[in-house]
């Protein structure tokens, strides 16, 4: 047994001396990154039936469709991974999106929602719209964490809560639950401008994306308030006797996810020039679905942010490459759920191998 | 299998030295990276206690799974009565006649305790149905038949621990098993409990089982054991009758090397009072009430008492995971109002909690993660990033001190013997430099180098001027450690008894006691 094992000798005063370096196999890179083997797989797959598919284009199509569910799905990501779950996330986006839209459309536009409203400041109204999904995701947290009602059932309620506002702020006379369109220049610029770093330039929505997955890396990884969520979401009663503040990391867990769901939502406007009250419908599940093929795990404690962007990007790589090659769109849901349930059949099934 | 009934019986034992009812020979378990065991050889006669002792990750427990079916070996063969037999699942093995009682009992807990015992084999009645007035019947007879009370229609849930493992070892019995394997069964129970368990043991040898028997407890090993065989680092020592074998010379070939006395010596210097409780009660009836008594900086306090004696909620009110009706804490001669282990913790308080699993590990995350949990924000920037590298140095540096066996920092801590495990939790709170550190059981489940390398730190830090409580049910080490004894009983400070009063009768008599007089009339004789 003490063949591989260090003991760490107290005399020696040295402290940690690992007596042979461990080296990870290729094998070990693939199990624990099947997801990118698995996307990588799909778009060569997708590249030998027509080669036209590897474009810069089409790559790029890929990537700003992803945007906002990548957002949406780190809001999930780190919920899950707190233990928890989020099925708010949808109605958020819808709900952002309609705030932000109705406050941004063009003075010339003939069915304005606010008619006699001045030209806001951009930052204004997409700031009005994050904070109420920020709110909310707060309320979300104080819920489970203060009231100890199940994330599931909390969540869900939020999710209808949030549908029944998103729907009451349409509703709103002279609009009367129309879509809401003729947006501003400046505004629709968030969804499809570019942004020029230096030489290269890029989508300013991809770029956003990206940011946000920056940040939540080093957040979960680098920082106190992600090793925390970390240790809850692995044994929430350890983090509570170790001194951890177990209800204020919860309820900033729940608001950051609502954070997340606000940009998601204004961008999501953004991009499409317009928003209505089913906007974002179901993209909660399709946010967890992402993670759990990323290898979130749902009983928390377990997740990379590395994981759950490629969790998105297969899903989009499997919609937009599909459709690209002519399959019908109904295969595309069999394959993904196929997908879903196989990635969380390896993961179990390897978990138990190595314990 | 439908129905006990038509088991196998077990053969009749006529002669005790006739040959030996299992044999293991060179058994090897290689993990990856790991050779678990190497060319183990056991040999176990019917109506034999035997002892399988070692230090931790000495291989004891993969042996087991080994035998029961759990683990399947890279080599060696196993004979059962002579016939050789080879396990795939623990479903064979049972079916064989070896049971297996686990060190941590997973029992269902909204089930009643005959659904327990015969799950997986329900009698079936009519239609198909389960037939629970036969299951409520054959409960009844299993029960007798080893001398357990216990209420088929209990629900397991509500059982005490060592009543849950009553029921597991009649469910073990229910199989007609002729080998019963029990890995640290004592590790929860009390006196009591221990000594209806050794009537038990004794009453499944008399009937011809061979029982296998775990423990750390080399006290107990003596007790009822006929044989011992001791493991070290994956190898089998040897195995000697027990009449013949000392436990200093079990000890000395554990650990391969000499431990002379197995509590390290201590001067004993108290300071001030560093930790003052007047009458603390909890809001919970039967739960602790009128709790007074003064820790000295210097101090290594003990907390003894039967299971339900409260001690657990007391020490965990103190460190604000429960809440109290009346009483107060004071730190330092100032009343503290501490209502969450953050405030305990500002105060320079540590709490290393009894059950590892339920508020210890988490399981998910490395050693070293495991080890900062409680000390991130001191690592930190002010933009809440942690300087990893020189957290590692401090986590390597406690680890170290206590000599945790662990290939790596990054390891998931769950890949760590039980042992090795506990340690790095009392790493986490040692990094904390604690001023009061309380320890609820530390050494339940760890061997007898982790224990030494435990008490000389406890010692350490009580020579630094340091305060410690430590709850413990081993009187040995109780009595060994402690400066002053603080005993409980079903809530009640009993007494409070002197290094130089202590005796195992002493503290026997206070644990048991049902207290007439008020508790001051005790505590003023010591306080």
């Amino acid at each position: 047994m003490a063949a591989t094992e260090t003991t760490l000798d107290a005399a020696s005063g040295r402290g940690w001396r690992p007596s042979r370096p461990t080296r990870a196999s290729i094998g070990d890179w693939v199990t624990d990154n099947v997801i990118l083997v698995v996307l990588v797989v799909l778009i060569v797959g997708i590249a030998i039936y027509d080669s036209d598919f590897i474009a810069v284009r089409n790559l790029q199509n890929i990537l700003i469709n992803s945007s906002t569910r990548i957002l949406v799905a780190l809001g999930a990501g780190i919920v899950l991974i707190s233990r928890g779950v989020d099925l708010s996330g949808g109605r958020m986006v819808g709900l952002a999106a309609v705030v932000s839209a109705s406050m941004l459309q063009t003075e010339t536009y003939s069915r304005q929602f606010y008619p006699d409203m001045p030209e806001l400041a951009l930052i204004l109204p997409i700031a009005i719209a994050v904070a109420i999904t920020t709110f909310l995701g707060c309320i979300n947290g104080v819920v489970v964490a203060k009231l100890r009602v199940p994330p599931f059932i909390a969540t869900l309620g939020m999710m209808v809560i949030a549908f029944g506002m998103t729907a009451l702020y349409i509703d709103q006379p002279p609009n009367l639950s129309q879509p809401i369109s003729g947006l501003r220049d400046d505004f629709k610029f968030l969804g499809s401008g570019w942004l020029a770093l230096g030489p290269v330039s890029v989508p300013f929505i991809i770029a956003v994306a990206g940011t946000a997955a920056v940040i939540f890396w080093v957040l979960l990884e680098k920082t106190v308030f992600g090793k925390n969520v970390y240790a809850i979401g692995g044994n929430p009663q350890a983090a509570q006797v170790s001194g951890v503040n177990v209800a204020r990391t919860l309820i900033g867990v729940y608001a950051i996810a609502g954070a997340c769901y606000g940009v998601a939502g204004v961008l999501e406007a953004a991009r499409t020039g317009g928003a209505a009250g089913g906007y974002g419908e179901l993209y909660e599940l399709d946010a967890i679905a992402a993670c759990v093929v990323g290898g979130v795990s749902t009983a928390g404690g377990i997740g990379r942010v590395r994981g759950i962007v490629a969790g998105v990007l297969v899903f989009a790589v499997i919609s937009y490459g599909f459709t690209f090659i002519g399959i019908n769109p109904f295969w595309q849901q069999i394959i993904k759920g196929a997908i879903i349930i196989g990635a969380v059949a390896f993961d179990v099934s390897r978990s138990r191998r190595t314990r | 299998m439908t129905s006990v009934d038509t088991a196998p019986a077990s053969p009749p034992i006529t002669d005790m030295d006739a040959a030996p009812l299992l044999s293991m020979r060179g058994i090897t378990k290689m993990f990856p990276g790991v050779t678990a065991l190497d060319g183990v050889d056991i040999t176990v006669r019917a109506g034999t206690v035997h002892a399988l002792v070692g230090e931790n990750g000495a291989g004891k427990s993969t042996l087991m799974n080994v035998l029961a079916g759990l683990v399947q070996p890279d080599a060696g063969e196993v004979r059962l009565a002579g016939e050789p037999v080879r396990f795939s699942n623990p479903a064979e093995g049972m079916a064989a006649g070896i049971s297996m009682i686990q060190q941590e009992l997973h029992p269902v807990p909204a089930r009643s305790v005959m659904e327990n015992i015969w799950l997986g084999r329900f009698p079936r009645g009519r239609f198909g149905l389960v037939d629970h007035d036969r299951m409520r019947r054959d409960s009844r007879r299993l029960f007798q038949g080893i001398g357990v009370e216990l209420d088929p229609d209990a629900l397991a849930g509500e059982l005490s621990v060592s009543q849950v493992q009553l029921m597991e070892i009649a469910r073990a019995v229910s199989f007609d098993a002729r080998v019963v394997i029990m890995d640290e069964p004592t590790s929860s129970l009390s006196e009591n409990e221990v000594q209806r368990l050794f009537a038990l043991i004794a009453d499944l040898r008399a009937k011809g089982v061979a029982v296998i028997y775990i423990s750390h407890k080399l006290e107990e090993i003596t007790a009822i054991s006929d044989e011992v065989s001791i493991m070290r680092d994956g190898r089998m020592i040897g195995t000697w009758p027990t009449a013949s074998i000392t436990i200093s010379q079990v000890i000395t070939r554990m650990v391969g090397r000499d431990l002379t006395d197995r509590y390290p010596g201590r001067h004993v210097a108290q300071g001030d009072v560093l930790l003052d409780v007047e009458s603390l009660t909890s809001p919970i009836p039967g739960s602790f009430r009128e709790v007074s008594f003064r820790l000295h900086r210097g101090e290594v306090l003990g907390i003894g008492g039967l299971v339900g004696a409260q001690r657990t909620e007391l020490v965990e009110a103190i460190f604000g995971l429960r809440a109290i009706a009346s009483g107060t804490i004071s730190v330092d001669g100032r009343v503290e109002a501490i209502r969450s282990p953050i405030d305990a913790k500002r105060l320079g308080m540590a709490l290393l909690t009894e059950d590892r699993r339920h508020s210890g590990v988490v399981p998910t995350r490395s050693v070293f993660e495991n080890v900062i949990l409680a000390h991130m924000p001191r690592y930190a920037n002010r933009f809440g990033i942690v300087d990893t590298a020189r957290a590692r140095r401090d986590a390597g540096r406690v680890l170290g001190r206590l000599r945790v066996r662990t290939p790596s920092l990054q390891t998931p801590l769950t890949s760590l013997s039980g042992g090795n495990q506990q340690k790095v939790l009392f790493s986490r709170w040692l990094l904390a430099e604690p001023e009061i550190l309380i320890l609820d059981e530390p050494t339940r489940g760890i061997d007898v180098g982790a224990k030494f390398e435990i008490y000389t730190i406890i010692n350490e830090l009580a020579a630094q001027g340091k305060g410690i409580i430590m709850i413990s049910s081993e009187l040995p080490e109780l009595i060994g450690e402690s400066d002053r004894i603080l005993v409980m009983c079903r809530g009640r400070l009993t007494g409070i008894v002197d290094r130089a009063d202590a005796n195992e009768a002493t503290i026997m008599r206070l644990a048991t006691d049902v207290l007439d007089d008020e508790p001051e009339a005790a505590i003023s004789a010591v306080a």
